[in-house]
Protein backbone atom coordinates (compact mmCIF):
# COMPACT_ATOMS: atom_id res chain seq x y z
CA UNK A 1 0.00 0.00 0.00
CA UNK A 2 1.56 2.97 -0.93
CA UNK A 3 2.43 5.78 1.87
CA UNK A 4 3.13 9.16 0.77
CA UNK A 5 6.45 9.93 1.78
CA UNK A 6 9.50 12.79 1.77
CA UNK A 7 12.43 11.81 0.09
CA UNK A 8 14.35 11.14 3.19
CA UNK A 9 11.91 9.56 4.94
CA UNK A 10 11.29 6.32 2.22
CA UNK A 11 15.01 6.45 1.85
CA UNK A 12 15.47 5.97 5.57
CA UNK A 13 12.49 3.59 6.08
CA UNK A 14 13.04 1.52 2.83
CA UNK A 15 16.87 1.19 1.63
CA UNK A 16 19.48 -0.39 4.22
CA UNK A 17 23.22 -0.85 4.23
CA UNK A 18 24.26 -4.46 2.39
CA UNK A 19 20.70 -3.96 0.69
CA UNK A 20 20.70 -5.39 -3.36
CA UNK A 21 19.52 -1.83 -4.63
CA UNK A 22 17.72 -1.77 -8.31
CA UNK A 23 17.46 2.18 -9.21
CA UNK A 24 16.27 1.53 -12.94
CA UNK A 25 14.90 3.74 -15.70
CA UNK A 26 16.14 3.51 -19.36
CA UNK A 27 18.16 6.72 -19.96
CA UNK A 28 14.85 8.24 -19.65
CA UNK A 29 13.06 9.14 -15.84
CA UNK A 30 16.77 7.56 -14.51
CA UNK A 31 16.10 8.23 -10.62
CA UNK A 32 18.53 10.93 -9.55
CA UNK A 33 17.06 12.62 -6.85
CA UNK A 34 16.81 9.21 -5.44
CA UNK A 35 19.95 7.78 -5.60
CA UNK A 36 21.46 11.49 -4.13
CA UNK A 37 19.26 10.63 -0.98
CA UNK A 38 20.47 7.93 -0.59
CA UNK A 39 24.28 9.04 -0.92
CA UNK A 40 23.36 11.70 1.22
CA UNK A 41 22.02 9.09 3.99
CA UNK A 42 25.69 7.22 3.32
CA UNK A 43 24.30 3.73 2.82
CA UNK A 44 27.22 1.44 2.32
CA UNK A 45 27.77 -2.05 1.30
CA UNK A 46 25.06 -1.87 -1.42
CA UNK A 47 24.63 -4.21 -4.39
CA UNK A 48 23.21 -1.96 -7.01
CA UNK A 49 21.42 -3.18 -10.21
CA UNK A 50 21.16 -0.96 -12.82
CA UNK A 51 21.24 -2.54 -16.62
CA UNK A 52 22.72 1.00 -17.69
CA UNK A 53 24.75 2.26 -14.38
CA UNK A 54 24.91 6.08 -16.26
CA UNK A 55 25.93 8.89 -13.78
CA UNK A 56 23.85 8.59 -10.94
CA UNK A 57 25.80 5.19 -10.36
CA UNK A 58 29.26 6.82 -11.17
CA UNK A 59 28.08 9.39 -8.56
CA UNK A 60 26.92 6.40 -5.68
CA UNK A 61 30.41 4.83 -6.77
CA UNK A 62 32.17 7.50 -6.49
CA UNK A 63 30.86 8.18 -2.92
CA UNK A 64 31.74 4.93 -1.54
CA UNK A 65 27.66 3.08 -1.27
CA UNK A 66 28.40 0.17 -3.09
CA UNK A 67 30.23 -2.55 -3.39
CA UNK A 68 29.18 -4.29 -5.67
CA UNK A 69 27.90 -3.47 -9.65
CA UNK A 70 25.35 -5.54 -11.48
CA UNK A 71 25.08 -4.17 -15.05
CA UNK A 72 24.86 -4.64 -19.09
CA UNK A 73 26.11 -1.25 -20.29
CA UNK A 74 28.41 1.34 -18.02
CA UNK A 75 29.11 4.34 -20.37
CA UNK A 76 28.40 7.66 -20.59
CA UNK A 77 26.01 7.64 -23.23
CA UNK A 78 27.26 9.67 -26.00
CA UNK A 79 30.33 10.76 -24.04
CA UNK A 80 32.42 7.81 -22.73
CA UNK A 81 33.37 6.04 -20.00
CA UNK A 82 32.08 6.65 -16.08
CA UNK A 83 35.38 7.35 -14.48
CA UNK A 84 33.84 6.58 -10.96
CA UNK A 85 33.69 2.83 -12.22
CA UNK A 86 36.51 2.32 -14.30
CA UNK A 87 38.65 3.97 -11.33
CA UNK A 88 36.82 1.69 -8.63
CA UNK A 89 36.95 -1.33 -10.86
CA UNK A 90 40.43 -0.88 -12.02
CA UNK A 91 42.44 0.80 -8.57
CA UNK A 92 39.57 -0.16 -6.45
CA UNK A 93 38.49 3.36 -4.94
CA UNK A 94 36.96 3.94 -2.85
CA UNK A 95 36.98 0.61 -2.49
CA UNK A 96 36.67 -1.76 -4.39
CA UNK A 97 33.98 -3.17 -6.43
CA UNK A 98 32.91 -6.64 -7.55
CA UNK A 99 31.18 -6.41 -11.14
CA UNK A 100 28.72 -9.09 -12.54
CA UNK A 101 28.58 -8.28 -16.39
CA UNK A 102 25.65 -9.37 -18.86
CA UNK A 103 24.32 -8.17 -22.06
CA UNK A 104 20.83 -6.20 -22.30
CA UNK A 105 19.06 -8.93 -23.04
CA UNK A 106 19.65 -10.71 -20.24
CA UNK A 107 18.96 -8.29 -17.48
CA UNK A 108 15.62 -7.34 -19.45
CA UNK A 109 15.01 -11.04 -19.12
CA UNK A 110 16.25 -11.56 -15.36
CA UNK A 111 13.84 -8.39 -14.59
CA UNK A 112 11.11 -9.99 -16.21
CA UNK A 113 11.33 -13.57 -14.45
CA UNK A 114 12.00 -11.57 -11.57
CA UNK A 115 8.32 -10.23 -11.67
CA UNK A 116 6.94 -13.63 -12.88
CA UNK A 117 8.00 -15.19 -9.55
CA UNK A 118 10.60 -17.48 -11.48
CA UNK A 119 13.81 -18.29 -10.10
CA UNK A 120 15.58 -18.14 -13.75
CA UNK A 121 15.19 -16.29 -16.83
CA UNK A 122 15.83 -18.61 -20.22
CA UNK A 123 17.06 -17.20 -23.01
CA UNK A 124 18.63 -17.22 -26.76
CA UNK A 125 21.65 -15.72 -26.19
CA UNK A 126 25.23 -15.38 -25.25
CA UNK A 127 26.09 -17.54 -28.21
CA UNK A 128 29.85 -16.89 -28.45
CA UNK A 129 30.26 -14.75 -26.36
CA UNK A 130 33.03 -14.86 -23.90
CA UNK A 131 30.76 -12.83 -21.18
CA UNK A 132 29.79 -16.65 -20.62
CA UNK A 133 33.62 -17.36 -19.64
CA UNK A 134 33.82 -14.77 -16.80
CA UNK A 135 30.49 -14.27 -15.10
CA UNK A 136 29.70 -17.95 -13.36
CA UNK A 137 25.93 -16.57 -13.48
CA UNK A 138 25.99 -17.22 -17.12
CA UNK A 139 24.91 -20.99 -17.35
CA UNK A 140 22.95 -22.92 -19.68
CA UNK A 141 20.06 -25.37 -20.20
CA UNK A 142 18.36 -27.88 -22.53
CA UNK A 143 14.89 -27.32 -24.13
CA UNK A 144 12.98 -29.85 -22.87
CA UNK A 145 10.94 -30.33 -26.33
CA UNK A 146 13.62 -29.15 -28.58
CA UNK A 147 17.05 -29.74 -27.46
CA UNK A 148 17.89 -26.14 -28.36
CA UNK A 149 20.60 -25.23 -26.07
CA UNK A 150 19.81 -21.81 -24.57
CA UNK A 151 21.10 -18.84 -21.76
CA UNK A 152 19.97 -19.31 -18.11
CA UNK A 153 20.62 -16.19 -15.69
CA UNK A 154 19.16 -15.92 -12.21
CA UNK A 155 16.36 -13.56 -11.89
CA UNK A 156 16.94 -10.35 -10.49
CA UNK A 157 14.58 -10.00 -6.92
CA UNK A 158 16.22 -6.58 -5.39
CA UNK A 159 15.85 -6.03 -1.84
CA UNK A 160 14.02 -2.29 -2.62
CA UNK A 161 13.38 -0.79 -6.21
CA UNK A 162 13.43 2.49 -7.06
CA UNK A 163 12.08 4.20 -9.90
CA UNK A 164 10.84 7.86 -11.26
CA UNK A 165 7.63 8.51 -13.03
CA UNK A 166 5.49 11.36 -14.25
CA UNK A 167 2.81 11.28 -11.77
CA UNK A 168 0.68 9.34 -9.19
CA UNK A 169 -2.51 9.98 -8.20
CA UNK A 170 -3.21 10.74 -4.38
CA UNK A 171 -4.04 6.69 -3.72
CA UNK A 172 -0.52 6.21 -5.37
CA UNK A 173 -1.07 4.65 -8.54
CA UNK A 174 1.80 5.90 -10.84
CA UNK A 175 1.90 6.24 -14.56
CA UNK A 176 5.18 5.95 -16.58
CA UNK A 177 4.68 7.25 -20.16
CA UNK A 178 7.46 7.27 -23.06
CA UNK A 179 10.41 4.91 -22.89
CA UNK A 180 8.85 3.11 -19.73
CA UNK A 181 12.14 0.27 -19.73
CA UNK A 182 12.08 -2.22 -17.34
CA UNK A 183 10.88 -0.19 -14.48
CA UNK A 184 7.53 -1.96 -14.66
CA UNK A 185 9.21 -5.15 -13.92
CA UNK A 186 12.03 -3.56 -11.77
CA UNK A 187 9.03 -2.95 -9.25
CA UNK A 188 7.15 -6.17 -9.54
CA UNK A 189 10.05 -8.14 -8.91
CA UNK A 190 11.84 -5.99 -5.70
CA UNK A 191 11.01 -6.80 -2.14
CA UNK A 192 9.71 -3.08 -1.40
CA UNK A 193 9.51 -0.36 -4.18
CA UNK A 194 9.72 3.51 -3.82
CA UNK A 195 8.43 5.36 -6.84
CA UNK A 196 9.53 9.08 -7.15
CA UNK A 197 6.86 11.47 -9.36
CA UNK A 198 7.05 15.02 -10.70
CA UNK A 199 3.87 15.56 -9.47
CA UNK A 200 0.70 14.00 -7.39
CA UNK A 201 -2.39 14.93 -9.22
CA UNK A 202 -5.94 14.30 -8.83
CA UNK A 203 -6.38 11.54 -11.09
CA UNK A 204 -3.98 9.90 -14.18
CA UNK A 205 -6.59 10.07 -16.85
CA UNK A 206 -4.72 7.42 -18.14
CA UNK A 207 -5.59 5.34 -21.00
CA UNK A 208 -6.95 2.14 -21.08
CA UNK A 209 -3.22 0.30 -21.46
CA UNK A 210 -1.31 2.70 -20.18
CA UNK A 211 1.65 1.44 -17.99
CA UNK A 212 0.46 2.29 -14.66
CA UNK A 213 1.65 0.69 -11.30
CA UNK A 214 -1.51 0.04 -9.07
CA UNK A 215 -0.43 1.38 -5.42
CA UNK A 216 -0.80 -1.78 -3.92
CA UNK A 217 2.75 -2.67 -5.46
CA UNK A 218 4.43 0.46 -4.28
CA UNK A 219 5.55 1.16 -0.65
CA UNK A 220 6.55 4.74 -1.05
CA UNK A 221 5.15 7.62 -3.06
CA UNK A 222 7.33 10.61 -3.66
CA UNK A 223 6.82 13.70 -4.96
CA UNK A 224 10.08 14.72 -6.15
CA UNK A 225 9.83 17.44 -9.32
CA UNK A 226 12.96 17.53 -11.49
CA UNK A 227 13.64 13.93 -9.90
CA UNK A 228 15.25 12.45 -13.35
CA UNK A 229 17.50 15.27 -13.67
CA UNK A 230 19.92 15.62 -15.76
CA UNK A 231 18.09 12.45 -17.28
CA UNK A 232 14.74 13.52 -18.63
CA UNK A 233 11.22 13.06 -18.13
CA UNK A 234 8.64 13.17 -21.43
CA UNK A 235 6.50 15.50 -20.96
CA UNK A 236 8.14 17.85 -18.03
CA UNK A 237 11.66 18.67 -19.00
CA UNK A 238 14.47 17.12 -21.50
CA UNK A 239 17.59 15.80 -20.72
CA UNK A 240 20.45 17.86 -20.05
CA UNK A 241 23.19 16.99 -22.61
CA UNK A 242 25.69 19.64 -21.38
CA UNK A 243 25.26 17.76 -17.81
CA UNK A 244 26.65 14.63 -19.51
CA UNK A 245 29.30 16.23 -21.37
CA UNK A 246 30.48 18.12 -18.71
CA UNK A 247 30.40 15.51 -15.93
CA UNK A 248 33.26 13.68 -18.18
CA UNK A 249 35.96 16.10 -16.70
CA UNK A 250 34.47 16.28 -13.57
CA UNK A 251 34.30 13.01 -12.71
CA UNK A 252 37.54 11.81 -14.63
CA UNK A 253 39.61 13.68 -11.21
CA UNK A 254 39.10 12.24 -7.70
CA UNK A 255 39.78 15.24 -5.84
CA UNK A 256 37.24 17.69 -8.66
CA UNK A 257 34.97 14.86 -7.87
CA UNK A 258 34.37 14.92 -4.23
CA UNK A 259 34.59 18.88 -4.35
CA UNK A 260 31.50 18.62 -6.59
CA UNK A 261 29.63 16.29 -5.01
CA UNK A 262 29.81 18.11 -1.50
CA UNK A 263 28.39 21.38 -3.46
CA UNK A 264 25.90 19.78 -5.81
CA UNK A 265 24.63 16.75 -3.62
CA UNK A 266 25.56 16.37 -0.01
CA UNK A 267 25.17 20.17 0.37
CA UNK A 268 21.72 20.21 -0.52
CA UNK A 269 18.38 19.52 1.38
CA UNK A 270 16.67 16.32 0.83
CA UNK A 271 14.39 15.57 -1.93
CA UNK A 272 16.19 18.35 -4.41
CA UNK A 273 17.99 16.90 -7.33
CA UNK A 274 21.42 18.37 -8.03
CA UNK A 275 21.29 20.96 -10.62
CA UNK A 276 17.66 21.82 -9.81
CA UNK A 277 18.73 24.89 -8.42
CA UNK A 278 19.98 25.63 -11.97
CA UNK A 279 16.96 25.35 -14.00
CA UNK B 1 33.33 17.98 -60.81
CA UNK B 2 34.70 16.50 -57.56
CA UNK B 3 33.23 17.08 -54.52
CA UNK B 4 35.72 17.51 -51.01
CA UNK B 5 34.38 15.23 -48.26
CA UNK B 6 36.59 13.99 -45.36
CA UNK B 7 37.34 10.04 -44.54
CA UNK B 8 34.69 10.25 -42.07
CA UNK B 9 31.63 11.50 -44.42
CA UNK B 10 33.06 8.80 -47.10
CA UNK B 11 32.50 6.21 -44.23
CA UNK B 12 29.02 7.23 -43.37
CA UNK B 13 27.70 7.42 -46.78
CA UNK B 14 29.08 3.94 -47.64
CA UNK B 15 27.49 2.56 -44.58
CA UNK B 16 24.38 4.41 -45.27
CA UNK B 17 24.41 2.43 -48.93
CA UNK B 18 24.23 -1.35 -47.02
CA UNK B 19 20.77 -0.12 -45.97
CA UNK B 20 17.53 -0.95 -48.39
CA UNK B 21 14.57 0.60 -48.40
CA UNK B 22 11.97 -1.32 -46.27
CA UNK B 23 14.70 -2.81 -44.09
CA UNK B 24 14.24 -3.62 -40.60
CA UNK B 25 17.40 -2.13 -39.03
CA UNK B 26 18.14 -2.76 -34.95
CA UNK B 27 20.32 0.51 -34.45
CA UNK B 28 23.26 1.05 -32.53
CA UNK B 29 24.52 4.44 -31.13
CA UNK B 30 27.35 6.53 -32.85
CA UNK B 31 28.56 5.79 -36.41
CA UNK B 32 25.89 3.16 -37.23
CA UNK B 33 22.96 5.33 -36.16
CA UNK B 34 24.39 8.11 -38.28
CA UNK B 35 24.43 5.98 -41.28
CA UNK B 36 20.90 4.60 -40.49
CA UNK B 37 19.46 7.78 -40.61
CA UNK B 38 21.65 9.23 -43.42
CA UNK B 39 19.89 6.16 -45.44
CA UNK B 40 16.14 6.87 -44.44
CA UNK B 41 17.01 10.61 -45.03
CA UNK B 42 18.33 9.86 -48.80
CA UNK B 43 17.97 5.74 -50.96
CA UNK B 44 16.05 4.15 -47.83
CA UNK B 45 12.67 6.21 -47.02
CA UNK B 46 11.14 3.13 -45.83
CA UNK B 47 13.96 1.89 -43.91
CA UNK B 48 12.75 0.78 -40.48
CA UNK B 49 14.51 1.82 -37.59
CA UNK B 50 14.39 0.56 -34.06
CA UNK B 51 16.95 1.45 -31.22
CA UNK B 52 16.95 -0.70 -27.87
CA UNK B 53 15.33 1.43 -25.66
CA UNK B 54 12.27 0.64 -26.85
CA UNK B 55 11.05 2.97 -30.27
CA UNK B 56 9.92 0.88 -32.57
CA UNK B 57 10.00 3.00 -36.61
CA UNK B 58 11.38 6.41 -35.45
CA UNK B 59 12.21 9.04 -37.18
CA UNK B 60 14.35 11.06 -35.72
CA UNK B 61 15.08 14.84 -36.82
CA UNK B 62 18.86 14.90 -35.79
CA UNK B 63 20.90 12.21 -34.36
CA UNK B 64 20.63 11.03 -30.47
CA UNK B 65 23.26 11.18 -27.88
CA UNK B 66 22.12 8.16 -26.46
CA UNK B 67 20.10 5.07 -27.38
CA UNK B 68 17.16 6.57 -25.00
CA UNK B 69 16.81 9.88 -26.07
CA UNK B 70 12.87 11.47 -26.05
CA UNK B 71 13.44 12.56 -29.91
CA UNK B 72 13.38 8.79 -30.61
CA UNK B 73 10.15 8.11 -28.90
CA UNK B 74 8.54 11.04 -29.70
CA UNK B 75 9.45 10.34 -33.74
CA UNK B 76 8.20 6.26 -33.32
CA UNK B 77 5.65 4.63 -34.33
CA UNK B 78 5.66 2.91 -30.92
CA UNK B 79 7.22 2.45 -27.62
CA UNK B 80 7.35 -1.07 -25.98
CA UNK B 81 9.54 -1.98 -22.53
CA UNK B 82 13.04 -3.29 -23.12
CA UNK B 83 12.11 -7.01 -21.92
CA UNK B 84 9.69 -6.68 -24.98
CA UNK B 85 12.52 -5.16 -27.34
CA UNK B 86 14.58 -7.88 -27.02
CA UNK B 87 12.50 -10.59 -26.51
CA UNK B 88 9.66 -10.39 -29.03
CA UNK B 89 11.59 -7.70 -31.97
CA UNK B 90 15.09 -9.70 -31.46
CA UNK B 91 14.85 -12.67 -30.69
CA UNK B 92 11.39 -13.16 -32.09
CA UNK B 93 12.90 -12.93 -35.47
CA UNK B 94 11.62 -9.32 -36.49
CA UNK B 95 15.21 -7.97 -37.57
CA UNK B 96 16.77 -7.90 -40.87
CA UNK B 97 19.88 -6.14 -40.04
CA UNK B 98 21.56 -5.47 -36.63
CA UNK B 99 24.07 -2.14 -37.29
CA UNK B 100 26.84 -1.87 -35.02
CA UNK B 101 30.32 -0.72 -34.38
CA UNK B 102 33.22 -1.78 -32.29
CA UNK B 103 36.02 -0.89 -30.39
CA UNK B 104 38.51 -3.83 -31.52
CA UNK B 105 37.24 -6.87 -34.85
CA UNK B 106 39.41 -9.39 -36.08
CA UNK B 107 39.81 -11.13 -39.50
CA UNK B 108 36.17 -12.84 -39.10
CA UNK B 109 34.47 -10.03 -37.76
CA UNK B 110 34.23 -10.70 -34.33
CA UNK B 111 33.56 -7.46 -32.04
CA UNK B 112 35.14 -6.44 -29.02
CA UNK B 113 33.64 -3.53 -26.68
CA UNK B 114 34.06 -4.67 -23.39
CA UNK B 115 37.84 -4.28 -22.51
CA UNK B 116 41.31 -3.39 -23.82
CA UNK B 117 43.98 -6.53 -22.08
CA UNK B 118 42.48 -9.12 -19.71
CA UNK B 119 39.31 -9.08 -18.30
CA UNK B 120 39.99 -9.13 -14.61
CA UNK B 121 42.71 -6.81 -14.97
CA UNK B 122 41.55 -4.81 -17.74
CA UNK B 123 44.30 -2.02 -19.59
CA UNK B 124 41.10 -0.48 -20.64
CA UNK B 125 37.57 -0.85 -19.41
CA UNK B 126 35.31 -0.35 -22.17
CA UNK B 127 31.21 0.54 -21.53
CA UNK B 128 30.34 -3.53 -22.22
CA UNK B 129 27.70 -5.10 -24.52
CA UNK B 130 24.70 -3.50 -24.02
CA UNK B 131 22.33 -4.56 -27.03
CA UNK B 132 25.19 -6.07 -28.94
CA UNK B 133 25.66 -9.61 -28.02
CA UNK B 134 22.29 -10.90 -29.02
CA UNK B 135 21.68 -8.33 -31.98
CA UNK B 136 24.74 -10.57 -34.04
CA UNK B 137 23.37 -13.59 -32.97
CA UNK B 138 19.62 -13.13 -33.87
CA UNK B 139 19.13 -10.44 -36.67
CA UNK B 140 19.37 -11.61 -40.00
CA UNK B 141 22.66 -10.21 -41.11
CA UNK B 142 24.81 -7.64 -39.40
CA UNK B 143 26.30 -4.65 -40.47
CA UNK B 144 29.50 -2.73 -39.32
CA UNK B 145 30.90 0.36 -39.20
CA UNK B 146 34.18 1.54 -37.34
CA UNK B 147 37.01 3.43 -37.96
CA UNK B 148 40.57 1.35 -39.40
CA UNK B 149 43.55 1.67 -37.41
CA UNK B 150 46.24 -1.04 -36.67
CA UNK B 151 44.46 -0.34 -32.87
CA UNK B 152 40.65 -1.70 -33.91
CA UNK B 153 41.73 -4.08 -36.85
CA UNK B 154 43.69 -6.73 -34.58
CA UNK B 155 44.64 -9.96 -35.18
CA UNK B 156 42.94 -11.35 -31.61
CA UNK B 157 40.33 -9.58 -29.89
CA UNK B 158 41.16 -9.07 -26.64
CA UNK B 159 37.29 -10.47 -25.77
CA UNK B 160 34.59 -11.36 -27.96
CA UNK B 161 31.52 -8.99 -27.01
CA UNK B 162 30.02 -10.08 -29.94
CA UNK B 163 30.10 -13.37 -32.09
CA UNK B 164 31.00 -12.54 -36.02
CA UNK B 165 31.76 -15.81 -37.83
CA UNK B 166 33.38 -17.28 -34.83
CA UNK B 167 36.75 -19.31 -35.96
CA UNK B 168 35.66 -19.19 -40.11
CA UNK B 169 32.96 -20.31 -41.99
CA UNK B 170 30.48 -22.85 -40.59
CA UNK B 171 31.10 -21.26 -36.82
CA UNK B 172 27.67 -19.92 -36.07
CA UNK B 173 25.96 -22.38 -37.44
CA UNK B 174 27.56 -24.90 -35.16
CA UNK B 175 27.07 -22.53 -32.11
CA UNK B 176 23.06 -22.42 -32.95
CA UNK B 177 23.61 -18.41 -33.58
CA UNK B 178 21.02 -17.51 -36.16
CA UNK B 179 21.30 -15.02 -38.91
CA UNK B 180 24.46 -14.90 -41.53
CA UNK B 181 26.49 -12.77 -39.66
CA UNK B 182 28.60 -10.30 -40.48
CA UNK B 183 28.26 -9.32 -44.53
CA UNK B 184 29.82 -5.82 -44.70
CA UNK B 185 32.07 -3.56 -42.88
CA UNK B 186 33.09 -0.14 -43.32
CA UNK B 187 35.75 2.27 -42.29
CA UNK B 188 36.98 5.41 -43.77
CA UNK B 189 39.55 3.60 -46.14
CA UNK B 190 37.68 0.82 -47.38
CA UNK B 191 34.30 -2.07 -47.83
CA UNK B 192 35.09 -5.35 -46.70
CA UNK B 193 33.22 -8.67 -47.52
CA UNK B 194 33.03 -12.00 -46.00
CA UNK B 195 35.28 -14.32 -48.18
CA UNK B 196 32.66 -16.99 -49.49
CA UNK B 197 35.06 -20.02 -48.60
CA UNK B 198 36.59 -18.76 -45.41
CA UNK B 199 34.12 -15.82 -43.79
CA UNK B 200 37.36 -14.39 -43.16
CA UNK B 201 37.33 -10.89 -44.26
CA UNK B 202 38.47 -9.37 -47.57
CA UNK B 203 38.78 -5.77 -49.33
CA UNK B 204 35.74 -5.43 -51.77
CA UNK B 205 35.89 -1.76 -52.52
CA UNK B 206 38.71 0.97 -51.88
CA UNK B 207 37.84 4.35 -50.80
CA UNK B 208 39.03 6.87 -53.95
CA UNK B 209 42.53 8.02 -53.39
CA UNK B 210 42.88 4.89 -50.36
CA UNK B 211 45.88 2.48 -51.37
CA UNK B 212 45.82 -1.56 -50.99
CA UNK B 213 48.98 -0.56 -48.76
CA UNK B 214 47.41 1.96 -46.33
CA UNK B 215 44.50 -0.47 -45.79
CA UNK B 216 47.35 -3.56 -45.31
CA UNK B 217 49.51 -0.60 -42.84
CA UNK B 218 46.49 -0.33 -40.47
CA UNK B 219 44.79 -3.65 -40.41
CA UNK B 220 46.98 -5.87 -37.57
CA UNK B 221 46.47 -9.28 -39.86
CA UNK B 222 47.03 -9.70 -43.11
CA UNK B 223 44.23 -8.74 -45.02
CA UNK B 224 42.92 -10.38 -48.25
CA UNK B 225 42.16 -8.64 -50.95
CA UNK B 226 39.51 -9.36 -53.60
CA UNK B 227 39.93 -10.97 -56.99
CA UNK B 228 38.57 -7.47 -58.31
CA UNK B 229 39.01 -4.47 -55.88
CA UNK B 230 36.60 -1.71 -56.93
CA UNK B 231 36.50 1.92 -56.13
CA UNK B 232 33.97 2.70 -53.80
CA UNK B 233 31.36 5.67 -55.14
CA UNK B 234 32.11 8.84 -54.03
CA UNK B 235 29.69 10.56 -51.90
CA UNK B 236 27.16 12.19 -53.71
CA UNK B 237 26.60 16.16 -53.53
CA UNK B 238 23.20 15.41 -52.13
CA UNK B 239 24.31 12.76 -49.39
CA UNK B 240 27.07 15.39 -48.60
CA UNK B 241 24.74 17.90 -48.04
CA UNK B 242 22.09 16.12 -45.92
CA UNK B 243 24.61 14.57 -44.34
CA UNK B 244 25.67 18.18 -42.92
CA UNK B 245 22.53 18.98 -42.04
CA UNK B 246 22.06 16.41 -39.86
CA UNK B 247 25.51 16.75 -38.36
CA UNK B 248 24.52 20.62 -37.92
CA UNK B 249 21.16 20.12 -36.70
CA UNK B 250 22.20 17.72 -34.09
CA UNK B 251 25.28 19.64 -32.79
CA UNK B 252 22.60 22.64 -32.34
CA UNK B 253 20.38 20.33 -30.62
CA UNK B 254 22.90 18.78 -28.06
CA UNK B 255 24.62 21.98 -27.29
CA UNK B 256 21.21 22.86 -25.88
CA UNK B 257 19.58 25.28 -28.49
CA UNK B 258 16.73 24.77 -30.88
CA UNK B 259 17.52 22.66 -34.04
Amino acid sequence: MAERMSLRAAVEAFVEDGDSVALEGFTHLIPFAAGQEIIRQRRRNLTLIRMTPDLIYDQMIGMGCADKLVFSWGGNPGVGSLHRLRDAVEYGWPAPLAIEEHSHAAMASAYEAGAAGLPCAVFRGYIGADLAKVNPNIRHVECPFTGERLAAVPSIRPDVSLVHAQRADRQGNVLLEGIVGVQKEAVLAAKRAVVTVEEIVDSLDAPANATILPHWVVDAVVEAPRGAYPSYAHGYYSRDNAYYKQWDAIARDRETFTRWMQDNVMSLDSGTAAGAKRQ
Amino acid sequence: MTQEYTPNEMMVVAASRALWDGAVCFVGIGLPSAAANLARMTHAPGVVLIYESGTIETRPDVLPLSIGDGELCEQAVTTVSVPEMFRYWLQGGRIDVGFLGAAQIDRYANLNTTVIGDYQHPKVRLPGGGGAPEIATSSREILITLRHSPRTFVDQVDFVTSLGHGSGKGSREAMGARGEGPKRVITDLCVMEPAPDTAELMVTTLHPGITADEVRDNTGWPIRFADSVGTTDPPGARELEILRDLYARTERRHAGGAA
